[in-house]
């Protein structure tokens, strides 16, 4: 594997002929990094990928949400991001009526939610109404940094798999960086070091083998 | 008010050994708060600053700028973290500092990127021994470059000042106490800006050339020391 360029606020960047797109400002037609993180070069465009940084809501994304209050029409839901989200009872597989929110979804509940509109001041909207979105009734919810969340899943979603299987839990990974599982609490407390683990080491070659191989020591040890 | 004290020794050295030009050693850390966006923790001498960064929805929501973040810096020495005891809280001094920080971290923070946040940085000096106020810059710097706001440069901090009549580079808490004169100054290294100048004392035109240029001579190598602790939790991480 080639080695990534690592980058720090204010280092040039050299776009060459690919076209700059996220985490870099331009200066004298020259480019320069906006995060601590790699340059990730495609086909067409060249971006800064960050070490670290907040979770900023974009539409379509599926995240878990954590409802923080309650209004006459609207919960207000915390999605691991500086910015609060709304969830309007309209947007609900329920027939909820207005003053009357509390009885569906509590303060402290987890949902599994879409949002289906952010707009460029951050504001955002989540909605309940497509397949597998829902109230996280049971399971444990964990967090790990946004810019894990890619890896974690893994490519086509191989790391996830196989730390569902080979902990026999059920997982859903928010794109925001909330993580719901169940399953038996001793296999929920394995998933969880698997998924730290993955966290913690998310940058170094061959992480899903040494996964696996992990994780079936694990299964061994039971 | 004159003192008899000697701060420059007849071999041309300071009271602490060190030459005219040279830094105290620097230590920095990052991700020493668990909890927070990101962190950072400076050992300057033996200055000692922990610095923490939270970014949030800004609140209360008539405080929210629409288009922009908002940045709060907030100093604040411990108790016994100077020689006679501080009295705790706010007072006109980690006012001043906090303010001058707020303005310097706002002139590299991209604030239009996250409108309507705040962005709260919290600096907590356990230890004080004279240039406090840029130890504290640089290593929020860090902490802000850690929490992943994305920022157009790492704010840089040096002092120098003029003790007994030479001018001298990162002033220790004797020369800071008994010295003529103290520049402390932030520059971001990339643009050579600066974000933070301040003077305390008297220094004529020559002298204060003399003050800069030492602390341009300077930046790089606490710039490097920057970059190293951004890098060091992920070099730690690779080397099993």
């Amino acid at each position: 594997m080639e080695t990534k360029q690592i980058v720090y606020p204010g280092d040039k960047v050299d776009v060459d002929d690919l076209k700059p797109r996220n985490g870099m400002y331009e200066n004298n037609s020259e480019y320069f990094s906006e995060y601590f993180g790699v340059v990730q070069k495609s086909e067409k465009f060249i971006d800064i990928a960050p070490f670290n940084s907040p979770y900023l809501p974009r539409a379509n994304d599926k995240i878990i949400g954590k409802i923080m209050d309650i209004g006459a029409t609207m919960w207000t839901v915390d999605i691991n991001s500086p910015y609060y989200s709304l969830l309007h009872m309209n947007d609900t597989p329920w027939h909820v009526s207005s003053g009357d929110l509390g009885r569906y979804l509590n303060i402290g509940d987890y949902i599994y939610a879409k949002i289906s509109v952010s707009n460029e001041i951050k504001e955002s909207w989540l909605t309940l109404r497509d397949n597998g979105l829902k109230k996280l009734e049971i399971g444990r919810i964990i967090s790990v940094k946004p810019p894990k969340v890619p890896r974690v899943i893994g490519k086509g979603g191989n790391m996830i798999n196989l730390i569902k299987n080979e902990t026999d839990t059920r997982v859903i990974v928010g794109q925001n960086g909330f993580i719901w599982i169940d399953g038996d609490v001793d296999n929920v407390s394995n998933a969880i070091t698997a998924i730290k683990i993955v966290e913690k080491e998310a940058h170094i070659i061959g992480l899903t083998d040494r996964m696996s191989e992990y994780l079936k020591k694990l299964k061994g040890e039971n | 008010m004159e003192s008899n004290i000697k701060l420059i020794t007849d071999d041309g050295l300071r009271l602490d050994g060190r030459a005219l030009n040279e830094m105290r050693p620097i230590k920095i850390q990052t991700g020493v708060v668990e909890k927070a966006d990101g962190s950072a923790y400076i050992e300057w001498g033996a200055n000692k600053i922990i610095a923490a960064v939270y970014v949030r929805e800004a609140y209360p929501k008539h405080a929210q700028n629409i288009d922009r973040a908002i940045v709060k810096a907030r100093y604040n020495m411990s108790g016994y973290s100077v020689e006679e005891r501080k009295r705790p809280g706010p007072d006109r001094r980690t006012m001043e500092i906090s303010k001058v920080i707020t303005e310097a971290l706002e002139s590299t923070i991209v604030l239009e990127k996250l409108p309507r946040a705040e962005v709260d940085v919290f600096i907590q000096v356990l230890e004080a021994d004279a240039g406090t106020r840029i130890a504290s810059l640089t290593t929020a710097s860090v902490a802000v470059a850690d929490a992943g706001v994305p920022m157009r440069d790492l704010v840089v901090g040096c002092t120098a000042g003029k003790a007994d009549g030479k001018m001298v580079l990162d002033l220790s808490k004797d020369e800071d106490n008994f010295g003529e004169a103290d520049i402390p100054m932030a520059i971001l290294p990339r643009t050579k800006k600066i974000v933070l100048l301040q003077l305390d004392g008297k220094v004529s035109q020559e002298e204060f050339d003399e003050a800069t240029s030492m602390m341009m001579n300077a930046i790089p190598r606490i710039s490097e020391i920057q970059r190293n602790a951004l890098m060091s939790k992920y070099n730690v991480e690779e080397g099993e």
